[in-house]
């Protein structure tokens, strides 16, 4: 538990002394995203085995609820991003009888949800409501700073679930279920209630993430916010670090988004190369992330 | 075979750019693609096969894991088809496969797609058989419904499972030189979408069962080209709003039978 405050609290001073040693604030920005989006991956991916191919889709309803919340109605902009954040819960709840299937089916039926909110929301003839392929503009609340300190609440609050899951009676019921449904349903653990526990609170970190990066952004395309590489970010990010940890899809986004940084923007088409080589050997090699090269040494990781 | 291969639409793209490579640099007909297809399933699948599949197997959950795997081997095939093709649209000379035209119902349909049609129906029949009248056929069938006891009645499951996965990318390949007439062209960017429209494919109709697999077609079909008609700017929406409701309302896909545990 001390380690997990730890953890927060260097987080939460390494993002806010970052800004005033690194001039980029929108990498620093984008970078926390990154790490909020693994970190909710893998609160379900982690602990429960179920693999949301299709997370992009609750991070672009996030970002839409709140735009248009901001554009239709006088409640603040925090307020949006948290009723936003609510509205994708709600989505999630919508979406909830797709935990019914399992392993990859569930991933791809993911997928396809959020492939459909997608062409939902970029739809010309709802271009009236939703702005369509044109996006929506909300740079009327335009606010770099207290939107990059919304972002880092959010991802104070998805660390601490993580530490949660890890730690509490709660987590261990969800790891229970993780190795065999069956025999935890046996157990007295109530199976489908607790998945669909974690799979909204998974969906609310996306979504309140999405509003917060709408916010920063403050004009946007539906491409933007529902591109699938988003999923696939957090998905390698979540992989590299290690899931089913605290620590290591903070460690993971972190390094990744760096490199990524560092070498994608300029040759995008080899960087992905290299992606997918990564997913490829980590698979093979390393599936349970770089975390699992210290815990095989004995130290135990958070 | 619960060997997920979600690269399946990448594969589909190899399959065209190959028949593209013949037509352009050798002259060929884009028929010779389908030789190429099966000869490049052999060369690329085997050795994929050895590589990764006997070690995902010993690993704590196959299924998920070759579905990220293959996920990171999509990712690898589109970017090097970019650094290879450009990221452009290319198509097929038009009259390679026959340049007139069939009706049927009123409609008339180019020679290139009698052609697509014809080999597709000779897969789905050459499937047919080889599921039900040879002994790989009945080997792969047994090791889909219960991988252990395949393996306690004798049954070389690797060297099956690797058959299945060669067949599996040549019928990915073969589909592939018919893209380019089919959707008037193919780039890099297309793999994921038919990667997602085959599943829903399969999913729809039933896994495991190759007559699920056409109904799943069909109703594919029928209902994109329904929304087409009266809804044009929804009918991207038809493969995924299928999928997800086919299987909410039937887990198991239209022909399947019900399986759920917990």
């Amino acid at each position: 538990m001390k380690s997990a405050i730890a953890v927060c609290c260097v987080l939460a001073a390494a993002f806010l002394i970052a800004p005033h040693l690194y001039g980029n604030r929108s990498l620093l920005f984008s970078m926390m995203t990154f790490v909020v989006l693994a970190q909710g991956l893998n609160l379900l991916y982690g602990f429960t085995g179920y693999l949301p191919f299709g997370y992009v889709g609750f991070f672009g309803t996030g970002a839409y609820a709140t735009s248009l919340l901001v554009l239709h109605t006088h409640v603040p902009v925090l307020g949006c991003v948290i009723i936003g954040g609510a509205g994708t819960a709600l989505v999630a709840l919508i979406l909830g009888p797709l935990l019914r299937l399992s392993g990859a089916y569930f991933s791809i039926a993911s997928l396809a949800a959020s492939q459909i909110l997608f062409n939902v929301v970029s739809n010309q003839d709802l271009s009236s409501i939703t702005g369509g392929p044109y996006g929506l503009k909300i740079d009327r609340v335009y606010d770099p700073s207290a939107s990059y300190l919304t972002m880092l609440a959010i991802l104070l609050i998805a660390t601490a679930l993580s530490a949660y899951f890890r730690f509490s009676r709660f987590g261990m019921a969800l790891r229970a279920m993780n190795q065999d449904p069956t025999s935890a349903a046996m157990a007295g653990i109530n199976v489908v209630r607790e998945r669909l526990i974690v799979w909204l609170v998974s969906a609310t970190i996306a979504g309140l993430a999405g509003g917060a990066y709408a916010w920063n952004l403050s004009v946007f395309y539906p491409d933007a916010v529902f591109t699938l590489q988003i999923s696939v970010f957090a998905i390698v990010f979540a992989l590299f670090g290690g899931v089913g940890t605290v620590l290591g899809p903070i460690v993971g986004a972190i390094l990744l988004y760096a490199l990524y940084n560092a070498v994608g923007i300029s040759a995008p088409q080899y960087f992905e190369f290299i992606y997918g080589l990564l997913i490829v050997l980590l698979v093979l090699f390393l599936p349970n992330g770089v975390m699992s090269l210290l815990t095989r040494r004995g130290v135990r990781v958070l | 075979m619960r060997m997920i291969n979600i690269a399946h639409g990448q594969f589909v793209l190899l399959g065209g750019y190959g028949a593209f490579l013949l037509v352009q640099h050798l002259q060929l007909n884009p028929a010779y693609g389908i030789v190429l297809a099966v000869a490049g399933a052999i060369v690329i699948g085997l050795p994929l096969y050895a590589a990764v599949v006997p070690r995902l197997q010993a690993s704590r959950d196959p299924e998920m894991l070759s579905f990220i795997l293959f996920f990171g081997i999509a990712q690898m095939i589109d970017a090097l088809l970019i650094v290879f093709f450009g990221a452009d649209q290319r198509s097929l000379p038009e009259g390679a496969l026959g340049s007139g035209s069939l009706g049927l119902l009123g409609q008339s349909f180019p020679d290139s797609w009698w052609v697509a049609a014809a080999t597709s129906l000779a897969a789905i029949v050459g499937l047919y058989l080889y599921f039900t009248r040879t002994r790989l056929g009945f080997a792969t069938r047994a090791i889909m419904a219960n991988r252990e006891e395949a393996l306690a009645t004798g049954i070389n499951v690797q060297r099956v499972s690797a058959i299945a996965f060669v067949i599996g990318l040549a019928l990915a390949g073969i589909a592939g030189v018919f893209v380019p007439y089919l959707l008037g062209s193919i780039s890099p960017d297309i793999g994921d979408g038919l990667t997602t429209t085959s599943f829903a494919v399969i999913i729809i109709g039933s896994l495991g069962n190759p007559l699920g697999t056409i109904v799943g077609g069909l109703v594919f079909g029928v209902g994109t080209l329904l929304m087409q008609t009266f809804l044009p700017s929804w009918s991207n929406l038809v493969p995924y709003a299928l999928l997800v409701i086919i299987v909410l309302i039937r887990p198991s896909g239209l022909l399947g039978k019900s399986v759920r545990t917990a």
